[in-house]
């Protein structure tokens, strides 16, 4: 089958890609096919969990995810090692799960994607180091339901592996069992959220969990859990081969993060894709490397890494991608997927787009984020359609700020003002376009508002 | 303990708490919805937020939710600081997005907590301009009313529902700005306590339909405090009244009772009270078949008076649902040796049993509260959520209460209500059941058997010798029954406080004294656990230990002419004995004198019937089955609106009744002086005394109130009589007034609180004023005294043990199941139960039913020795083969234990008789 018409393609070369510097891509051909189990182990596979399992005890696992600092690759960019680490484990504690988050919904993103539908094989070990690590009993990928592709992959994946004896009972030799089991998800953004995704995985409405606990010391099914994204488990297999400081100079001067990160870069430039690239590359070189933008039009701003990120302008692109740099410069750094906008795109369109879709994707458990999203999402069509008032920008930014952290529940709504936030700040004379009225009474059904 | 620094104040706390609740206990007021006091925080609804300050030297501070926030030591907090205020604004902004503004057509409308924290948090001005939300409602049976648009999505209501009472069929639906509260598709809500989603719901989403079409504003309601007559559980109740009905019954918080929660029996099982076809005036008969004439009371009473005087002996039946001073001015009427309980022979066995029990088994009775502090329970013969609802609830919140333990040991606090599910998922402390049939908390269960009356004793008698090997051998047990035996009885032993539960269900006293050996033998082995009893009836347990003979005695001492006159007390006679054989006692009894609120077949016999009150209009004082004597207060003056009724308590009626046949002046007769009669009368009762504050009682000089100070239109509510208001009824019985005139309020703490009202809190929630801390004890000390203690002594084992249960060729067992709608007397006299109750069926065994060769809705007639009855076979997958299931409230010459012969009935003619005289009996008030 044909992946070409996928955007989720990886648009360096095999020569360019090599296991010292690209450690997530370098096992992947040209022609975008899965690789099998044959060909993964021929190519180093599984040698980081048979060295893991039999030389290495959980605690040194997770000391050296710890040293090589990987951060997590889902958007949050909490350290892999630190979480690992405070897992509950011990004699009076049950084994519990280990999930992986491939539920990859976030708008702009399609990085997790690749390594699902190319190289199953390495999400696989990098689990069964993750389980070894955090004493966890049996894992679960939690796929989004739309990614058919790569649930056959890790289908295929799972059962070649099962085969071979990476997974079920006494893996390679060690005494450690562990097995995966795929879950397709039904199509909800906030499985993203790691404690919704254990709620959807328990079979409970996908509604995020008070921290603390956590789902370290409670998670799927009251047990110990620990959820991390498809990125995080594909970087763990190199990092135990190589070492923490192997990976930390994968970046070298570029960031204080360490390893690589699969960038890439969508919208109205001339060669969207994916890169593996040294944590802290710029956006400039990223927006070079994607031919730069189609057809001649100028940038007009970019969001970092996804949709519930904050825009940035042109200026911030030579700043290196990586999440202390772009948290300081007032947005994150989230997937590390760019989505362009150029001159010609209305700011306030696409956040009326981006608003429509957290205000649909909410979970509806706290008031501020299922009440208050929808109501920035009127008033941004409102303004979209020439129908705004005086006052309706005051409003916006009151909303931003209501909706900002730790006044939600989680972070879902934090994450949708990010982009309205930020938008308002560099893009205010769009917005005050729309404002046509004084303020008004209530309508009776004054604006074509579509269907939030 | 804590100190917690709020807005620059300092107080001691309890730690343990989390802020909002430690900050409504110190009576601060603080917003909120989805937190509720018995089931714990959440963090959904965000309109709890203050601001939380690190330290000393902090002073911006960050918003955090209370209900999330432990309440730490030396935490510092501000709810009056303006970020936070604004915030909480907001919240009410947005949750009023898509509220409609329907206040003045909404029935929560006065009692709406949403109403109460709108106006707290200062919101007053609608700025979102855009269309609401709107929502299809469902149809959710006689009891819900259903609003979907009022909805503000706090999630209580499937919390309790579904976490707290273990429903089922009531859901979130949805997602985003799109909930649904609901079922999956219209219908009738299955659990038993659906009706305090009225009191859970913090807005009009879920409200009172019994109440809706004669609907009234909290504050236009007269109240007073009251005790549930539906069962023995003893709730306590604040019914509603408005021009002389009782329009809806509020929960009343009690700290020992029922908390918050009632059951739907109890909230909505009034409408007999409410009957257009009630006894308003005395009525005299010359002769049987005459139809009956309106009599003035003198005349009533000369009547009356003068049948009694020519009488070679008077019979006096009591009631088990009338109260202590009613049964105690019969029994003073016809003197001791002639008194009978009214209760049936077998049941007033097992009555007696069970208050013998209670003093002489070691262990005490708990209250429903303290019924949630055990952690492991046994239950022996009893459905509890069929029997004694809200105990049921109880033991369900005890069973669930291992997930607490758990979490505790994680550092989880209790209030984090989701977490404390997360980590414990189905733990449940143990629970086991022994039944004939399917329980209401099997879901819950550890294990469950559907036994015969017989094997429930033997299996309890088992486990009583592995607790104690003292206790007698149980004979022929089976290895499995032994195993199961020690099973339970190392799980009761290895408790921290082990509950024992069994009761008169099904009218089996080896039933009973199986549960009195398990817990006989707990405390043989010194285990802190307790034994509670199930009754049947609001004041079973009370007329059991004023006592009194059978009524097989009395029907017998009137049918072999021992006898010629009988009082019959708010009992009708029917409902407990074979119609053949009441009819005939009544029949040849040359006087009968009948007292009740309602029109009963035995009524229709009486030369003189005396209307009486219902509890709504009555003071009396009832015992429940954990022996606390309490009393009801009258609501309202029946006389007030319908000048032309005569009802008068039963005591009243009682008392002129012997003043006059013995020719004394009737004189001044006043509640206070009757319960002390009976106080002083009976040693066992003496202490019911202090059951509740004397006529005499002020508040600062004041009655108390029984409406509310907004209480309107009274100069108007007679106007259709005579344009000149009379003077307000007065009461001599108690301290309350019939008006809003008279203390309402919180500040000086009262056990006998009418209605919860405090400034700015006009919705149940209220209750959290008046309490000492919130979900604790009323700030005066909860009503009511305890009068069933355990004795020290030497007490033997009961050693006649049963035999096993062997079915027979051509005959089976009965056993009467109780129905929580339709198996109570006078409930089942209420519109919207009968509506709720199931169908009326024959519970047969899916064996049994082959062997007979019927299958389901074949009609059979089920015939014993003293009673018959025809009815639809229900085939039950877990009926032991051998017993017959006969639902109580059906025929009552059919009685647990005694053997039936099965027969194939051609039509279903006895159905339709029994449904239409049910259409007949339905009668509301127009």
């Amino acid at each position: 089958m044909s992946v070409s018409r996928y955007r989720s393609q990886l648009r360096q070369s095999a020569a360019e890609r090599r296991a010292e510097t690209h450690p997530l891509t370098w096992r992947l051909g040209e022609d975008g096919a899965m690789v099998g189990l044959g060909e993964y182990l021929d190519k180093d596979g599984y040698v980081a969990a048979r060295k893991v399992l039999n030389h290495q005890s959980p605690d040194d696992v997770v000391a050296t995810m710890k040293d090589a600092n990987v951060r997590g690759r889902g958007g949050a960019g909490f350290s892999a090692g630190m979480k690992w680490s405070l897992t509950m484990k011990g004699q009076d504690i049950p084994r519990g799960y280990l999930v992986c988050n491939a539920d990859e919904m976030e708008p702009g993103t399609f990085k997790d994607r690749l390594l699902l539908e190319q190289l199953p094989h390495l999400l696989i070990e990098g689990m069964i180091i993750g389980g070894y690590a955090n004493h966890s009993r049996f894992g679960y990928i939690f796929l989004r339901g739309e990614y058919v592709e790569a649930a056959r992959a890790l289908a295929r994946a799972i059962d070649e592996a099962r085969a071979a004896g990476w997974l079920g009972n006494d893996i390679a030799d060690s005494g450690y069992d562990f097995d995966i089991a795929l879950h397709t998800g039904a199509g909800r953004y906030i499985c993203g959220e790691e404690t919704a995704l254990i709620n959807s995985l328990e079979g409970n409405r996908a509604n995020p969990r008070a921290k603390p606990p956590f789902p370290g010391q409670s998670g799927a099914w009251g047990k110990p859990t620990v959820v991390n994204n498809v990125e995080t488990f594909c970087n763990a297999p190199a990092v135990m081969l190589h070492g923490a400081r192997w990976y930390q100079d994968l970046s070298g001067e570029l960031s204080n993060d360490g390893g690589t990160k699969l960038y890439g870069v969508s919208g109205k430039v001339a060669m969207p894709g994916l890169w593996e690239l040294p944590i802290g590359t710029s956006g400039s070189e990223l927006l070079e490397r994607a031919g730069g933008m189609r057809d001649g039009r100028a940038l007009k701003a970019w969001l970092p890494g996804g949709g519930s990120t904050g825009f940035l302008l042109p200026e911030h692109l030579d700043a290196p991608l990586d999440f202390d740099t772009i948290g300081e410069l007032g947005s994150r750094m989230g997937t590390g997927l760019l989505t362009v906008v150029n001159e010609d795109q209305s700011v306030l369109s696409l956040v009326r787009n981006l608003e429509q879709f957290f205000a649909r994707e909410s979970c509806g458990w706290c008031t501020p984020c299922r009440d208050g999203l929808p109501w920035t999402v009127k008033i941004l069509q409102a303004l979209e359609h020439g129908e705004g008032e005086r006052g309706d920008l005051e409003m916006l930014d009151k909303l931003g700020g209501d909706l900002g952290p730790g006044k939600t529940f989680c972070a879902h709504a934090p994450g949708a003002a990010m982009p309205l936030q930020s938008a308002l700040k560099y893009f205010r004379e769009e917005f005050e376009r729309g404002v046509v009225h004084p303020p008004r009474a209530a309508h009776a059904d004054p604006i074509p508002v579509g269907v939030v | 303990m804590a100190t917690i620094h709020v807005d620059g104040q300092s107080y001691d706390v309890d730690g343990a708490d989390n802020l909002l609740s430690a900050c409504l206990s110190l009576g601060l007021d603080v917003p909120y919805f989805c937190w509720h006091p018995a089931m714990g925080s959440v963090g959904a609804c965000r309109q709890c937020a203050v601001k939380q300050y690190k330290d000393a030297d902090d002073t911006r501070g960050m918003l955090v939710m209370s209900c999330m926030t432990p309440a730490a030591d030396d935490s510092r907090i501000s709810i009056s600081d303006a970020e936070a205020r604004e915030f909480r604004a907001s919240v009410i902004e947005w949750l009023m997005i898509n509220h409609p503004h329907d206040c003045p057509v909404c029935e929560e409308g006065g009692h709406c907590h949403l109403q109460d924290m709108t106006v707290m948090t200062g919101h007053d001005r609608r700025r979102y301009r855009f269309r609401k939300r709107t929502h299809r409602n469902q149809e959710l049976g006689p009891f819900i009313a259903h609003e979907m648009n009022r909805c503000i999505t706090c999630y209580r209501c499937v919390r309790f529902y579904r976490d707290y009472a273990g429903g089922t069929d009531l859901g979130a639906f949805g997602a985003n700005s799109n909930i649904y509260f609901g079922r999956h598709q219209d219908g009738v809500l299955e659990s038993a306590f659906s009706g305090n989603l009225t009191e859970v719901c913090p807005t009009g989403v879920f409200t009172d339909k019994t109440h809706s079409e004669r609907y009234t504003r909290k504050w236009d309601l007269q109240f007073a405090p009251s005790i549930c007559h539906q069962c023995a559980s003893g709730c306590n109740i604040s019914p509603g009244e408005r021009y002389g009905d009782i329009r809806r019954i509020e929960n009343r918080y009690h700290g020992e009772v029922n908390r918050f929660f009632l059951c739907d029996r109890g909230r909505f099982g009034y409408g007999y009270v409410n009957r257009s076809d009630r006894p308003l005036r005395p009525e005299w008969r010359s002769d049987r078949n005459d139809t009956a004439v309106t009599l003035e009371v003198d005349a009533a009473l000369g009547r009356g008076a003068d049948l009694l005087r020519t009488s070679r002996r008077v019979i006096g039946i009591g009631s088990p649902r009338a109260s202590l001073e009613s049964n105690h001015q019969l029994r003073e009427l016809v003197g001791e040796d002639n008194f009978s309980t009214g209760i049936a022979a077998q049941e007033l066995a097992c009555l007696t049993a069970m208050n013998a029990l209670n003093r002489n088994c070691g262990l005490p009775t708990p209250t429903l509260r303290d019924v949630e502090d055990h952690d492991a329970v046994l239950v022996l013969g009893e459905d509890l959520i069929a029997s004694a609802a809200r105990a049921g609830l109880a033991v369900r919140q005890a069973v669930t209460a291992r997930r607490t333990e758990l979490a505790a040991e994680r550092d989880i606090p209790s209030w984090n209500d989701e977490a404390v599910r997360t980590l414990g998922q189905d733990s449940y402390h143990p629970l086991y059941i022994a039944y004939p049939i399917a329980t209401g908390l099997d879901d819950i269960s550890a294990g469950s058997w559907t036994l015969a009356p017989a094997d429930i004793a033997r299996l309890g008698f088992a486990v009583a010798h592995a607790i104690d090997a003292e206790a007698p051998v149980v004979e022929d047990l089976d290895e499995s029954t032994r195993r199961e035996a020690e099973t339970i009885a190392k799980r009761l032993l290895a408790a921290r406080r082990p509950l024992v539960i069994g009761g008169g269900s099904l009218g089996s006293p080896v039933v009973i004294e199986a549960a009195g050996s398990v817990a006989r033998a707990l405390s043989r082995r010194t285990r802190q656990g307790s034994l509670l009893l199930v009754r049947g009836e609001a004041n079973s347990t009370g007329l059991t230990m004023l006592g009194g003979e059978s009524l097989e005695w009395a029907l017998d001492e009137l049918d072999g002419a021992h006898a010629d006159a009988v009082v019959v007390l708010e009992n009708d006679l029917y409902q407990r004995a074979p119609r053949e054989q009441v009819d005939a006692v009544l029949e040849r009894a040359d006087a009968v004198i009948v007292l009740d609120h309602q029109r009963t077949a035995t009524w229709q016999h009486a030369d003189l019937g005396l209307p009486a009150a219902a509890f709504s209009e009555a003071d009396g004082t009832l015992v429940s089955l954990e022996g606390r004597a309490q009393r009801f207060f009258q609501v309202f003056d029946p006389r007030y609106i319908r000048p032309e009724t005569r009802i008068h308590e039963s005591w009243r009626w009682l008392h002129a009744l012997r003043a006059d046949m013995l020719r004394q002046d009737t004189g001044e007769i006043t509640f206070d002086a009757v319960t002390r009669a009976c106080a002083e009368h009976y040693p066992e009762l003496h202490d019911m005394l202090g059951s509740s504050p004397s006529a005499d009682y002020r508040v600062r000089g004041l009655k108390l109130a029984r409406e509310p100070h907004r209480y309107s239109g009274r100069t108007a509510m007679r106007a259709h009589l005579d344009v000149s208001e009379p003077r307000a009824s007065q009461d001599v019985d108690s301290p309350f007034t019939f008006s809003m005139e008279g203390y309402n309020g919180f500040d000086r703490p009262r056990e006998e609180v009418a209605f919860a009202w405090a400034p700015g809190w006009n919705s149940p929630q209220a209750w959290n004023k008046f309490t000492d801390e919130v979900g604790g004890h009323l700030s005066a000390g909860d009503p009511g005294v305890r009068l069933l203690h355990p004795c020290p002594g030497q007490y033997d084992y009961f050693v006649a043990l049963p035999e096993r249960f062997t079915p027979r060729d051509s005959a089976w067992q009965v056993v009467v199941l109780p129905r929580l709608f339709g198996g109570e007397e006078t409930s089942s006299r209420a519109t919207p139960i009968i509506e709720r109750a199931a169908p009326v069926t024959l519970r047969l065994s899916v064996d049994d039913a082959q062997r007979l060769g019927c299958s389901d809705g074949d009609l059979l007639s089920v015939v014993t020795d003293s009673g018959r009855t025809n009815l639809p076979v229900q085939l039950d997958a877990v009926l032991p083969v051998g017993l017959v299931g006969i639902p109580a409230g059906v025929e009552p010459g059919l009685i647990s234990g005694d053997w039936a012969e099965l027969k194939a009935e051609a039509t279903n003619h006895h159905q339709g008789q029994i449904m239409g005289q049910r259409d007949d009996e339905t009668g509301g008030r127009p």
